[in-house]
């Protein structure tokens, strides 16, 4: 290494490629239909007559949105099968040792405590705390994508698919599907497009932004500075030094980057369009 | 108590008299004097249609009459038992009563038929004979013994009265030609009563037109009525008939008018009267002017070309007197084009144009200003400027924004010629060259041209249906089924006729995009609420963003055909509303129809399921973004300070890092280092 200028300094790795990809497409996806889907939602402004022309007329645009939902839902499924080979390589094949396991993306009773010590944290009553892999607001966004899934997904399989629904529920529900469907999809696009890119991407100390979900790798003294807990449990046990790869050239960040703030940007443009559609133009 | 019973003899002769009273009164109240009692003061008169007229009855004049020793109810008969006073006013004297068969020619007679037209010029009974002063034909004091008949009839058919004017008459200075000839003479000048007077050619009550087959002036009765007087004429003219006429067309005898021309009957071979050449012997000369200024000129190449080839200058320009040097100068009337034109004169003068031409406006079109004069031509010869795509052009003269008739109008439509060729209509006439496409008098009429807001215009709201089912005549029978007509539609609002969707000037393509998108505007003006919740679902949406391939009103509630969803023969019952909706939805159920297609969620009592829902949505929302963005609001202070504490931190490890650069120079020693820590990537 000594002496060699080409080496790249070792970074954290974070993120496996899979979950890099599923994390791209799922904005590619995100915002195709929020964007289709906000141009129906918010079909009095001129605003989303002009977006619907952009993507070719609203059949285009509904082409897109049901493209971009099957996208989605094989998005999930991948995911899910992920975490089920995760399940058989790591754990045994234990549902229960997923579940429990210090790297368990559901809630648990750290989680409340760290809940409540970062709002300590914030008000200046306490120390900030000793955040492990998953934070609570990670998996809160994480829980968020299952019930947007769930919510935004069936009702949008109905509306999709209603001569095929009614045949066994009543008409007046494919109704209230369609205001489940877009004020669900309000909620997550609102949420993603405002608190989840503080969180993760735009947060002060890390602007101007966080990129670790794209290259899937931090710088270790980041890592340490952000995840504490699980940083010391990693060099207790030896491992660190196994998570360790070479950082991403340059070119490789700008792109990253490039791609990056493009869905921000997309993100908040919507997100100010949205607001005004509902304050100003609201009828 | 017998006795009581017993009637006394003042009784007896009491009931006598009331009784006698009694049979005798309503005899006693039926006697002309009782009538005469109101009828005979001069001063008698009553309120009729707005005017005052008189109901005085002479009784010296009805005594004097033939009448006379009639009752009046012989023919007030309706009066008969009738209490006195009686109502008023009567139904009118039916004289056929007693005078049948005269009455039954009348009826059958040009007159009757003009009376039953409605036609108010056309004279009843009392027109010729009076009312309770009729007299006798041999009392030289009626008006149709023979002396008067000419005056009698001349009352309508001499030269200016409106009979003569509007009403088809033939022939010109009836009763100044009838003085002059033959017969006139005999009759006015030297009192021969026996002379031929109206009625003895063209009979007291069966006048018909020389037309008519029947009639005593048709070509084939002419010979038998100029016999009745002039006995056995054919012997006389034996000779002529031999002659040169029975030779040049002996197919034809001749009658006696082509040679004794009527009512000029003085000796035979009159001229034709004013022929064309006399007239063009001044007015072919190009100079030719009025005093005024005028140009005179006729150009009777032009006039040869033109639908009048066939008239005669005099038969427009009538009044000409052929015994004056310059006949044209008893010409003392413009031309009056309804002499011929009957219907459409009195069409014309009903008209807005024609009003105003009666009033003296000068902007008022005459019948020359559309139809030109010498060359007028017929609308269906394609360089007439009456020919159907040169309407357009013709009304823009004075209709075309900023022009005479533009100028003064005050109403909503402007740029009607812009918006007309760029119309349908106007496109299918202009572009596509189709003759039979609306033009403007295919709306507004050609001569009844009147406002809007006039009752009896053809683009009035009450009769806009019936002037586009000339054309749509389909739909115009759906609408009148639909619930927006008034037969059907219960509502104290405008209901709408078919300008309302498919406006005036400006209408377009059903099928095209602009016209399918309008029409839910057009529907919400008056189904305000049941529009704005449609723009609340799927189809509203896609439309408003301006796209026709979804649902929109006439989609499911169609378009003229227009019923209640009660009705079974609307889109919308119970019988139909799954194939209505099958039409864009095919194996749509009757679940499926259950949709509701003007849902809002803003009626809790409605859509308990939709209000509720909807507020359920709000009330995450609110509390998931009321979480998120308290927390990320909190936690941005903290966020900065590490922000701040993370730089302090790198610039006090370049110092040091300096510092160690510093020492190892100082000692020579090769530089070492460890990569940078931060390289937030």
């Amino acid at each position: 290494m000594e002496g060699s200028v080409k080496t790249r300094p070792l970074q954290f790795q974070r993120f496996t490629r899979l979950n890099r990809a599923l994390h791209a497409l799922m904005i590619v996806s995100f915002i195709a239909l929020a964007m289709t889907g906000m141009s129906l939602k918010f079909s009095y402004t001129a605003w989303a007559a002009f977006l619907s022309r952009l993507l070719g007329g609203f059949e285009s645009a509904g082409f897109i949105h049901r493209a971009a939902a099957t996208l989605m839902f094989g998005l999930f499924v991948t995911h899910l099968w992920d975490v089920n080979r995760k399940r058989k390589q790591d754990y045994g094949g234990s549902f229960l040792k997923l579940i429990l396991g210090p790297d368990s993306m559901l809630f648990n009773k750290r989680d409340l405590q760290e809940f409540v010590g970062s709002l300590k944290w914030f008000v200046g009553a306490g120390p900030r705390p000793h955040y492990g892999r998953w934070t609570y607001w990670e998996k809160f966004d994480y829980f968020a994508v299952f019930w947007g899934i769930f919510v935004i997904g069936s009702t949008g399989l109905m509306l999709w698919f209603p001569v095929f629904f009614t045949k066994f529920l009543p008409g007046w529900l494919i109704n209230v599907a369609t205001i489940v469907h877009s004020d669900e999809a309000l909620l997550a696009t609102g949420f993603i497009f405002t608190v989840h890119f503080f969180n993760t991407h735009l947060r002060p100390e890390k602007f101007p932004m966080d990129t670790v979900v794209f290259t899937g790798r931090m710088p270790v003294a980041e890592f340490k500075r952000d995840k504490p807990a699980e940083y010391e449990a990693l060099v207790a046990a030896g491992k660190l030094e196994e998570n360790l790869v070479e950082a991403y050239q340059p070119v490789v960040i700008r792109t990253i980057r490039a791609f990056a703030w493009t869905a921000l940007a997309i993100g908040t443009f919507m997100v100010l369009w949205i607001v005004f559609a509902m304050v100003f133009a609201y009828r | 108590m017998l006795g009581n019973s017993v009637p006394t003899r003042v009784d007896a002769w009491r009931w006598a008299v009331a009784l006698a009273v009694l049979a005798v009164s309503p005899a006693l109240a039926q006697e002309n004097t009782d009538c005469l009692a109101c009828h005979g003061e001069k001063g008698f008169t009553a309120e009729r249609k707005g005017r005052t007229v008189s109901l005085y009855v002479g009784e010296k004049a009805f005594g004097a009459s033939i009448h006379g020793g009639l009752q009046c109810i012989s023919c007030h008969a309706s009066l008969e038992g009738k209490e006195l006073p009686h109502d008023a006013p009567l139904p009118k004297v039916d004289c056929a009563a007693c005078h049948e068969a005269e009455t039954k020619q009348h009826a059958a007679s040009l007159h009757g038929r003009a009376m039953r037209r409605g036609d108010a010029l056309a004279p009843t009974c009392a027109a010729c004979h009076g009312m309770h002063d009729i007299r006798a034909v041999k009392d030289p004091l009626s008006p149709v013994s023979p002396l008067k008949v000419p005056f009698t009839c001349g009352k309508c058919h001499q030269e200016g009265t409106v009979v003569m004017r509007q009403r088809a008459i033939h022939q010109d200075h009836i009763l100044e030609n009838y003085s002059e000839s033959i017969h006139g003479e005999g009759l006015l000048k030297k009192g021969l009563i026996v002379a031929a007077n109206c009625a003895s050619c063209h009979t007291a009550h069966n006048i018909l037109p020389h037309t008519d087959a029947a009639s005593s002036i048709a070509r084939g009765n002419i010979a038998r009525t100029c016999t009745q007087c002039h006995a056995q004429i054919e012997a006389v003219h034996r000779k002529v008939i031999k002659g040169e006429l029975w030779e040049k067309e002996a197919h034809v005898l001749p009658a006696c008018i082509d040679c004794h021309q009527p009512h000029k009957v003085r000796k035979v071979f009159y001229t034709q009267g004013m022929a064309d050449t006399d007239c063009l012997k001044c007015h072919q000369d190009r100079g030719l002017e009025a005093q005024d200024g005028r140009a005179m000129f006729v150009d009777e190449k032009e006039h040869q070309a033109s639908r009048h080839a066939k008239v005669a200058c005099s038969q427009c320009h009538s009044g000409v007197n052929v015994s004056l040097t310059r006949p044209c100068d008893a010409i003392a009337q413009k031309v009056d084009c309804g002499a011929c034109h009957t219907a459409v004169a009195q069409e014309y003068a009903q008209s807005q144009h024609g009003k105003l031409l009666i009033k003296g406006d000068a902007n008022a079109p005459s019948c020359k200003e559309c139809h030109g004069t010498h060359g007028t031509l017929g609308r269906l010869q394609s360089s007439s400027p009456t020919f159907a795509t040169n309407v357009p052009k013709l009304c823009a003269r004075c209709h075309r924004e900023g022009e005479r008739a533009a100028v003064r109008y005050q109403g909503p439509q402007h740029q009607i010629i812009e918006s007309y060729t760029e119309s349908i209509h106007g496109k299918g006439l202009l572009k596509s060259g189709l003759t039979v496409t609306a033009t403007c008098t295919g709306c507004h009429t050609a001569h009844g041209v009147l406002p809007r807001t006039d009752p009896a215009s053809s683009v009035n709201r009450a009769n806009v249906p019936a002037t586009c089912g000339r054309c749509h005549h389909g739909i115009q029978e759906e609408f009148e089924r639909s619930v927006h007509h008034e037969l059907l539609g219960k509502t104290d609002k405008e209901l709408p006729v078919c300008n309302d969707c498919h406006s005036a000037h400006t209408i377009r393509r059903a099928d095209a995009d602009g016209f399918k998108l309008d029409i839910m505007q057009k529907c919400g003006r008056c189904h305000g609420e049941i529009a704005k919740t449609y723009f609340d679902t799927y189809h509203g949406k896609v439309s408003q963003l301006g796209y026709t391939k979804t649902a929109k009103c006439y989609d499911c509630h169609g378009a003229h055909d227009i019923h209640r969803i009660t009705d079974p023969r609307s889109h919308l019952s119970r019988e139909n509303v799954v194939a209505t909706c099958q039409k864009c939805h095919p194996g749509a159920s009757r679940r499926f129809a259950g949709y509701l297609s003007h849902a809002t969620h803003h009626d809790p009592k409605k859509y308990p399921w939709l209000f509720w829902t909807f507020w359920g949505m709000t009330g995450l929302l609110a509390g998931t973004f009321l979480v998120g963005g308290a927390h990320t609001l909190l936690w941005l202070p903290r966020a900065f300070q590490m922000r701040r504490e993370l730089k302090e931190a790198e610039e006090a490890e370049e110092r040091e890092l300096a510092e160690q650069e510093r020492g190892r120079a100082a000692a020579g020693g090769p530089a070492t280092g460890e990569p940078p820590a931060e390289d937030r990537g």
